[in-house]
């Protein structure tokens, strides 16, 4: 058992410091045994991989954001499950009970969503869209 | 601890307004993908319904007065007059909506679904004695009006109003959590009555905590509550966004949201921080000063005429903090009736000027109301009585509102910001008068010959707030005594 703070989070510094070592290492040993070659190929982001075609700046459909804001969300909803497991035993019915209403609220706005087409991603249906 | 979990009967009638607006909110929210019809009135009926249901429930639980949850809601008569307060806010909102969504081809169940969201946020701040539930209720009145400001979509102007909106105000939210977190901090609780006991010395811990702490604490949530409210120097957002969103919304962003955040204001500032008084009496000072100049000189210069209410909102929230800076109840009476009285005449205000906007909100400017008088009687007549009240002309309830705000800042022995405040009311009056001598000595312009007859909702939205107005001006005690025997925050 340790005693004192100091003796709580040594394991902590040596664990840092053989993180450090051995990053600064091998890149030492990188630098002074290999062999440095440098041409076009050696530019490209994948050296062995598939050839770059076109500029990397190029513009998104925005159902990428939509589709990922909407993830966030609920992922971030089904976050609260996990402090509601752990007092599941201790609170019984009345967690139930809150978890119920929870998952309804959470259920209708993925509903809502849905019947909206925020997930359709072939064809934009116009009419149900607008507004 | 668990013990403290559990249903509990006397909770959740205390939690019914909140508890029927959600259920209701929900179901408008999903009824729309369900129906997908646009244009219908019923959206709106399904809404008054579920106000008036709220209202009911709101007057229910006051008879089943006292703490819910664990002491995180107190439901008295302060409580109580906010929420119906808000509600009403509410019914007058989505009157002029009818015709005016209808016009603009907008009619969908979830513009009424964030109304009811935003409002069931308002009836929480109303009730919230705890800094977390204080913040919950700001978040969901908030994002709900955020998304109202930028109800179209295809509007530059209305995205305009919501960036504006949710940018500036998720800012000033953080400013109140920093304060929540540094209330949390120095005295290890986040309930007001709690925090109180530790403030003023009395607290299980011990000696009080460091007043810097407090001080600072203060300072924060003053920054996040004022820009709420539209308070100097915080204001800057208000005028833009009540000009770009849809008009109706403008009306509730003016009354609603600003209603319930002095409904913190005051129950945090007289609660908690009261033993702190003297601290924060000069930063309210400064703001309520502040606030009534540059809305009142602003307003003078402005042609549109929602900018123009805006800066006058601006300068109202300026006489309300007057009405705080007192520090006593007495203040926060009349800070409650004043509240009553200018989210009546305000939402009716606006109501005008969302009958007379026209398609596609054209005609917002002042010269637009030349001549209302002689082709619209009625409108024109109500719009005078709204403005009168603005003003504080007797007989309405801006002035006797006006009235015990300045009772109250004299018994408290703030004789200077009296009498700035009273000759800001005077700057006031040419603004107002303006648009009375625009209605009536002018010719009828463009505007007013393509006005359309008022329709039922409009004239219910004219003469219900006209006559609430009117009530408070002539029997001001009906509101007071209320106001003044729910006023004792500290228990």
């Amino acid at each position: 058992m340790p005693e004192s703070y100091t003796d709580l989070y040594f394991p902590v510094l040596v664990q840092a410091l053989v993180a450090m070592g051995l990053a600064a290492g091998l890149l030492t040993a990188s630098f002074l045994l290999g062999k440095r070659v440098r041409n076009r190929v050696k530019d490209i982001p994948y050296e062995s991989g598939i050839t770059p075609t076109g500029d990397a700046r190029q513009r998104f459909s925005v159902k990428f954001y939509l589709v990922a804001m909407l993830f966030i969300l609920f992922d971030i909803e089904a976050i609260f499950l996990y402090p509601w497991v752990v007092v599941y035993r201790e609170l019984k019915m009345f967690a139930f009970v809150e978890m119920l209403v929870f998952a309804i609220l959470i259920l209708s706005g993925f509903f809502y969503m849905w019947k909206k087409g925020a997930l359709d991603w072939a064809e934009p249906d116009r009419s149900r869209r607008k507004l | 601890m668990s013990a403290s979990f559990g249903f509990n009967a006397a909770d959740l009638i205390r939690f019914l307004p909140e508890t029927i607006l959600t259920v209701m909110g929900t179901l408008l929210m999903v009824l729309d993908p369900i129906l997908h019809r646009r244009g219908s009135h019923a959206f709106g009926h399904l809404s008054i319904a579920a106000l008036v249901a709220a209202i009911g429930g709101a007057v229910y639980a006051y008879t089943q007065a006292g703490p819910a949850f664990g002491g995180m809601l107190m439901v008295d008569g302060f409580a109580t007059f906010f929420r119906v307060l808000v509600l009403v806010v509410g019914i007058l909102t989505i009157l002029p909506s009818y015709r005016f969504l209808a016009r603009q081809d907008a009619e969908t169940s979830e513009y009424h679904a964030l109304l009811i969201f935003s409002i069931a946020g308002q009836c929480l701040m109303a009730a919230a004695n705890d800094l977390i539930i204080v913040f919950i209720g700001l978040e969901i009145s908030s994002i709900a009006s955020y998304v109202l400001a930028g109800y179209f979509r295809d509007d530059k102007r209305s995205n305009e109003a919501a960036l504006k909106y949710f940018l500036l105000g998720s800012f000033a939210t953080a400013f109140f959590l920093y304060g929540v977190a540094l209330i949390y901090g120095a005295t290890g609780s986040v309930n007001l009555t709690a925090a109180r006991a530790v403030i003023s010395g009395q607290g299980p811990g011990g000696p009080a905590p460091a007043p810097v702490f407090i001080g600072v604490a203060a300072a924060l949530m003053f920054v996040g509550l004022g820009f709420k409210v539209s308070a100097a120097p915080f204001q800057i957002w208000a005028p833009d966004v009540y000009q770009g969103a849809p008009t109706p919304v403008a009306a509730f962003l003016s009354a609603g949201p600003k209603a319930a955040t002095f409904a913190v204001f005051l129950r945090i500032f007289m609660t908690m921080f009261e033993p702190i008084g003297s601290g924060w009496e000069p930063l309210v000072w400064f703001s309520a000063l502040l606030s009534m100049t540059i809305g009142n000189f602003a307003a003078l210069m402005q042609t549109n005429i929602k900018r123009m209410l805006a800066y006058s909102s601006i300068a109202h929230a300026g006489y309300v903090l007057v009405a705080l800076t007192a520090r006593s109840q007495v203040g926060t009476a009349a800070a409650m009736f004043y509240l009553a009285a200018y989210a009546l005449m305000n939402i009716g205000a606006f109501a005008a000027v969302s009958h007379l906007s026209g398609r596609g909100e054209r005609y917002q400017n002042i010269e637009d109301f030349s001549g209302l008088g002689q082709k619209q009687p009625l409108t024109a007549a109500m719009l005078s009585i709204f403005l009168l009240s603005l003003i504080g002309v007797p007989l309405t309830g801006g002035f006797f509102g006006k009235f015990y705000i300045f009772k109250a800042a004299l018994e408290s022995h703030l004789v200077w910001l009296t009498v700035l405040g009273l000759l800001n009311s005077a700057v006031a009056a040419y603004y107002y008068l303006r648009m009375l001598v625009m209605m009536y000595m002018h010719e009828p312009g463009e505007a007013v010959e393509n006005a359309e007859p008022l329709s039922l909702g409009l004239r219910a939205a004219l003469i219900l707030p006209a006559l609430g107005t009117l009530l408070l001006g002539i029997f001001p005690t009906w509101v007071l005594e209320f106001a003044g025997k729910s006023a004792a925050l500290v228990k």
